[in-house]
Parts: C-alpha cells; sequence; structure tokens
C-alpha cells in the first residue's frame, strides 16, 4: 500500500486542476468495479453493482496549493491560496506547475513589522525569470507544493495527505473488497479545499442513502497543541462533530459497532475547526444520514503532513466490515 | 443604447422591476419563450438550430446594490442601511432617488465649515448617515418613505469620450451584452439566458434559475473590477479598462471550468479579440451558485472592465464591450458538446 500512497501524494492536483491525479486513480479503481464515470464537475464515480442500499464513499483526490495573480517587472509572480494556505509553511517552500516547472517562494525582507508572519502578498514565487517577457508561468497558473513521500518507522510523511490518504484508502477497500450487500458508489470527489464543492453536486446525481466521508483530521498529541483527544497511531477516528456536521448517530454507531466487532482500534473525533465533505453529502436533495472516517494526521495543510501507517490499515479493515456487512 | 436604459434603470435587489420591464422589452421580440420565475428571475430560451442538443446558460443579473429606508429621526431625516456591498465612504453629499415615486435626496452631510478638527479624517459609518428628502418631521419622512423603502444612486448614464459613465455597470454591463447576443442569429444550441435577482446579497437568483435551466453548461457575464489607477508599487490590477473581456480562472465564488476558459483564449486569439485574465481570488459572480446546481455545471464567467463598480458613477470602455460581445458570440459558436467531453 506504500507504493500506492506514494504515488497518489506525489501526483499534481489542486482544487480545480484535477486531471493528472483522476487520472492516476482511474488507473487503480477501473478493474475494481463495474462502471466508472466523471460527472459534470470532475468528479470521480466508481461503481460496483449491487441490489442492496445505495452507499456512498467519498474521498476527494485535490489538494490545496498557489495560484498566479501577477507577473511583477523582474518576472516574480505573485501569488493567492488554492484552499487553505498558510503563510508561515510558504516561506522557502517549492512549488511545482502542472507540466512540472518549479518555483520557489521567497519573501519581501523590507517589511515594516519584520516580526510578525507576513501576509501572503508580501510573499512571491521565483520561477528564475530576469523579466515578466521570459516569465515560463502566467496569470491564472496553479501550482502545488513538492515534497516527497517519506517514511519513518509506521510514521508516513508527505504533502496531500489531506486527501490523498483517504483515496488511498478507498482504493485499497476496493481491491480487498470481494463481494458487497449493497449498491457501492465511491467518489474521488474535486474542489474540496474551496468549499466542498464537488461531493454537493457528484452527491445530488447519486442520491445516496447512506454517505461516508474518509478524510484527514486533526490531533491533539504535539507540543502545545490545542486539545483534542486524537492522537496518531491509536486508531482511525470516526467523526462525532465538526465545525460543519454533526455526524447521523446511526452512521457513528455503524462504524464503532464494526470496529468493536472485528476488534479494530478506533478513537472517537470532535474537531473544532474544519469539515469535510461528508457536510456537503449529508445536505443533498431532501438529506442523507452522513458521517465521516477520519484518518489522524499532524500538520494539516503544511507540505509535510504526517499519518500513521497502522491508522490507516485499520481505516481499510474497518471500512472492509462496513461494506461486507448490512448497514 | 441599450446600455444606457438599462444603467439609469432603478433595480436594487430585491426591487428589480424597472430592470425587468426593460429587459423583457428588448428581448421579447428575439426569443421564443420568456417567462418570468418565483423569485423575479426573467428567464428566456432562444432555440437554436438543432445540430447540437445541449442546453447553454448564459447569465446576467439584473439588481444593483443601493440603500434600504430602516427608520426615520425626529428631523424628518431617513435612517438607511445597504443592500449589497457599499462602501460608506462614497455616501455623504451623494444624491439618490428614494422609492417608486422617485423622490430626489441627499445623503446628510455637515458643511466642511462646520468641521470640528479631527472630523475630516474620520469615516461615517453608514448608521450614523441619513437621507435627506425634505421632509420637515418624523410623520412626513414616514409618509414619503415608508420603512423598507429602496433608495438607488441618481447617476444618469454620460457619454464621455472613448469611455461612458453611469451607474450599475456591475451588471447592467452584462445584462446588456446578453441582451446584445440573444438579438444576433441563433447558435446550434438551445440558449437559455437568465436575467437574474439578488446577486449582489448572495448568488440567490442565479441558484434557483440554474436548478430550473439544468444547463449543461454556463457563463456568467459581469462588469468587473477595473483598477489600474495609479498605485506606489508594480502590484496587480485586478483588470485594466480598454485591454479588453476580462475572463476569470478563479475568484472566491468558484473555480473556472478550464475547457471552458480555453474555449475563451482560444477563440480570442484565433479572432485576434483582445482579452486578459481577471485577477485570481477576487470577487464573486452568479457563476458561484450555477455551478453547483444540481450534478454541477461546467461554467465560467466573462466580464466587461469597469472602474469604479460599487460606486455612485463607474466608466467603462465601449471597446471593451463590443469585444465582449464579440467574444462571446465566437466562442459560443465554437462551443459543442465535445468541447466538454
Amino acid at each position: 500500500m506504500r507504493d500506492l500512497i506514494k504515488k497518489l501524494v506525489e501526483t499534481y492536483g489542486p482544487s480545480g486542476s484535477e486531471e493528472q491525479i483522476r487520472d492516476a486513480i482511474r488507473a487503480e479503481v477501473e478493474p475494481l468495479v463495474d462502471e466508472v464515470r466523471v460527472d459534470a464537475l470532475g468528479s470521480l464515480i466508481a461503481h460496483k453493482k449491487g441490489d442492496g442500499q445505495r452507499l456512498l464513499l467519498d474521498a476527494h483526490m485535490d489538494e490545496i496549493g498557489v495560484m498566479v495573480t501577477y507577473v511583477d517587472e523582474k518576472g516574480f509572480a505573485r501569488f493567492t491560496r488554492i484552499g487553505g494556505v498558510n503563510p508561515l509553511t510558504c516561506i522557502g517552500s517549492r512549488v511545482a506547475f502542472e507540466d512540472g516547472k518549479v518555483g520557489v517562494i521567497g519573501v519581501e525582507q523590507k517589511r515594516d513589522d519584520a516580526d510578525k508572519i507576513p501576509k501572503l502578498e508580501q510573499l512571491y514565487v521565483d520561477v528564475g525569470a530576469t523579466d515578466r517577457e521570459d516569465s515560463p508561468v502566467q496569470v491564472g497558473d496553479p501550482a502545488v507544493f513538492m515534497r516527497p513521500f517519506a517514511a519513518q518507522g509506521t510514521r508516513l510523511i508527505a504533502k496531500a495527505m489531506d486527501d490523498r490518504i483517504g483515496c488511498a484508502v478507498l482504493v485499497e477497500t476496493l481491491r480487498r473488497l470481494e463481494e458487497t450487500p449493497h449498491d457501492l458508489y465511491v467518489v474521488f470527489a474535486v474542489q474540496e479545499e474551496v468549499g466542498l464543492r464537488g461531493a454537493r453536486t457528484s452527491a445530488y446525481g447519486i442520491e445516496p442513502d447512506v454517505g461516508i466521508a474518509v478524510d484527514v483530521t486533526g490531533t491533539g498529541d504535539t507540543p502545545e497543541s490545542r486539545p483534542m483527544a486524537v492522537k496518531l497511531g491509536e486508531g482511525p477516528a470516526v467523526k462525532v462533530q465538526d465545525s460543519g456536521m454533526i455526524a447521523h448517530p446511526k452512521v457513528r454507531r455503524l462504524l464503532v459497532e464494526r470496529a468493536e466487532e472485528a476488534g479494530i482500534p478506533y478513537q472517537l473525533e470532535v474537531l473544532a475547526r474544519g469539515t469535510t465533505d461528508a457536510a456537503a453529502v449529508q445536505l443533498s436533495r431532501s438529506g442523507v444520514p452522513a458521517g465521516c472516517l477520519s484518518i489522524p494526521c499532524r500538520y494539516v495543510h503544511s507540505p509535510s503532513e504526517m499519518v500513521d501507517e497502522n491508522d490507516v490499515e485499520n481505516g481499510v479493515r474497518l471500512l472492509l466490515e462496513v461494506l461486507q456487512n448490512p448497514l | 443604447m441599450i446600455l444606457k436604459e438599462l444603467s439609469d434603470a432603478f433595480g436594487v435587489s430585491g426591487n428589480e422591476d424597472d430592470v425587468r420591464a426593460i429587459v423583457l422589452d428588448a428581448v421579447r421580440d428575439h426569443v421564443d419563450e420568456v417567462k418570468i420565475d418565483a423569485m423575479g428571475n426573467v428567464l428566456a430560451a432562444k432555440r437554436g438550430t438543432g445540430q447540437d442538443p445541449m442546453r447553454v446558460m448564459l447569465a446576467a443579473h439584473m439588481d444593483e446594490i443601493g440603500l434600504m429606508v430602516i427608520g426615520h429621526d425626529d428631523n424628518g431625516f431617513l435612517k438607511v442601511r445597504s443592500v449589497g456591498g457599499i462602501d460608506p465612504r462614497l455616501l455623504p453629499g451623494t444624491l439618490f432617488v428614494v422609492g417608486p415615486e422617485r423622490i430626489p435626496g441627499v445623503v446628510g452631510v455637515k458643511p466642511v465649515h462646520l468641521l470640528e478638527s479631527g472630523e475630516r479624517k474620520k469615516v461615517s459609518k453608514i448608521e450614523d448617515l441619513v437621507i435627506d428628502v425634505g421632509a420637515q418631521s418624523k410623520d412626513e419622512a414616514e409618509k414619503l418613505a415608508p420603512l423598507g423603502t429602496y433608495a438607488t444612486f441618481a447617476t444618469r448614464f454620460q457619454e464621455l469620450e472613448a469611455t461612458v459613465s453611469g451607474k450599475a455597470f456591475d451588471d447592467r454591463a452584462g445584462c446588456a451584452v446578453l441582451v446584445e447576443l440573444l438579438r444576433g442569429e441563433p447558435f446550434t444550441f438551445d440558449l437559455h439566458a437568465a436575467f437574474t435577482v439578488q446577486e449582489e446579497v448572495g448568488l440567490r437568483g442565479a441558484r434557483v434559475a440554474a436548478y430550473a435551466i439544468d444547463p449543461d453548461c454556463a457563463f456568467a457575464l459581469e462588469g468587473t473590477i477595473a483598477d489600474e489607477i495609479p498605485k506606489e508599487k508594480d502590484v496587480s490590477p485586478t483588470t485594466r479598462l480598454g485591454k479588453g473581456p476580462a475572463i476569470t480562472v478563479m475568484d472566491r465564488s468558484f473555480i473556472a471550468d478550464r475547457r471552458l476558459v480555453q474555449l475563451l483564449i482560444h477563440t480570442a486569439e484565433e479572432q485576434d479579440i483582445p482579452y486578459q485574465i481577471k485577477q485570481p481570488g477576487l470577487g464573486g459572480t452568479d457563476a458561484g451558485a450555477i455551478h453547483l446546481a444540481r450534478e454541477g455545471v461546467p461554467s465560467a464567467t466573462v466580464a466587461v472592465p469597469s472602474r469604479y463598480i460599487h460606486s455612485p458613477v463607474a466608466l467603462l470602455s465601449l471597446d471593451d464591450f463590443d469585444n465582449t460581445v464579440r467574444l462571446m458570440r465566437k466562442s459560443l459558436s465554437r462551443l459543442t458538446r465535445d468541447t466538454l467531453k
């Protein structure tokens, strides 16, 4: 599964430009399901037909990034954020454009308050150009953070674990799944990081009976972290609520019961800030009972997000329990 | 000129009747079907020549920002709040037209002679501003302009040299582009025009219009910020006046469909129509609501650059306006189902 994770996290795919990551995931899931299609906004939908209830599983395939807003006379590119990008983690980072071109993020040195975290407007991407005319990038070009996948013990580190780890969990689940009584739709959604947009329209199209998102969540186990009960390596987290959704109690109970029956470690999650595609699925049409299985992740939205391999493995096992048993 | 008529019409969000009447008159003879939906959007369908079964939605919003009367004081002044995004710095001393009777009013301002030191540097909050319609008492004010009465900038359209000035170019410019497109020859597919209500208060009309139309793809037509007025630093303008229609890649409300953006750019380059990419990350348009309708709608936004929007008087270039109509017309004539494959 490490190979799969490495491949997915290193593939390019900021919100709105998910073609490359979609192709990569499509190649993985096409042999595993009955039908694969791409919907109007670009989400990839894999359908494994069954007679039972319509179950939607979702992970978003987009990642945060930056977009060029202006190339100045000397060829430096100013940029805006795609999704929640923090200036603190930008400085010194490298970004990669769709065609592989590389840029370095620099910061204006003469600032009034040099001790404060700079604003995004005070940063720029240096693509090695000497003036505006020879700049290889243009206004509107998106780019993602560059960072190779690394593994140390059971800890896995990469950019875009949010939410390629969810994509990997779903692909791996499909690989191991033999039979399911459910009519299963696995959605690899676009544009989550800019407002849960792909999941909203995909859920409308699928009209599921139950929806479960697989996404990362924060942890409270790092030095001076905000209080949060979730810890890395203690099992996948069953979401109780976050700032966008209260998980349907039946979906929460389903995940907890399946974990306990199968002896799979799990934790309960209450996330103070942030939400997932499940929030959009829940409000689709006349409403959908929805929940979320979270993979604990440190340093979310930085270029070095860290998860624990055991949590990932147990996430797959738990989903398989859900898929192989009645809802 | 349809732009003049539309710009001069009163139509603050929720009160778009006058604009709607002008739009209906302008398009009725050029479309096959026209109706007004439950929220007040004008939905007009122009049948295609039939080669392509696609449904293409074009949207422009009829509403503009303005003020609403929320109270009356003992001296007969009207207390107001804003409808949509208004910058209170622009209001003192501005002429407004109040209510259906079009009563002229002025936003009250202390004469410069009476300003205390320090006052000159302060910006009045909207709560501290009043409209003066000449009423002598609370009673009279209440009769002239009851609670909930709308007030609109009184600016009239004017032709300057290469530019025109007027109010509400956001989005009467888009409405005028859409009227021009409907007046032309039909396309291969059915065109569904939506002149929407309540964009300035949250893209509300477009949301239900897109649900009803259920299109295969959509374009929002806008009047957007041009702000290349002098600045100290080499920083990005949102768009520039006179540099052609502005194509959105990403704003706060949506990320444009890349296939449609490519169609627009290729068309502009092949037809030698000037164009510019709007600075990403700013603003929002009806496309933000449309692209999320039902199962999702690939969408794009094309705008006429306009200086000083959301102020009493804006400025745009008629060349930009004409080029926006041309770019849309040429792009739509090349749009097929395969564009979205």
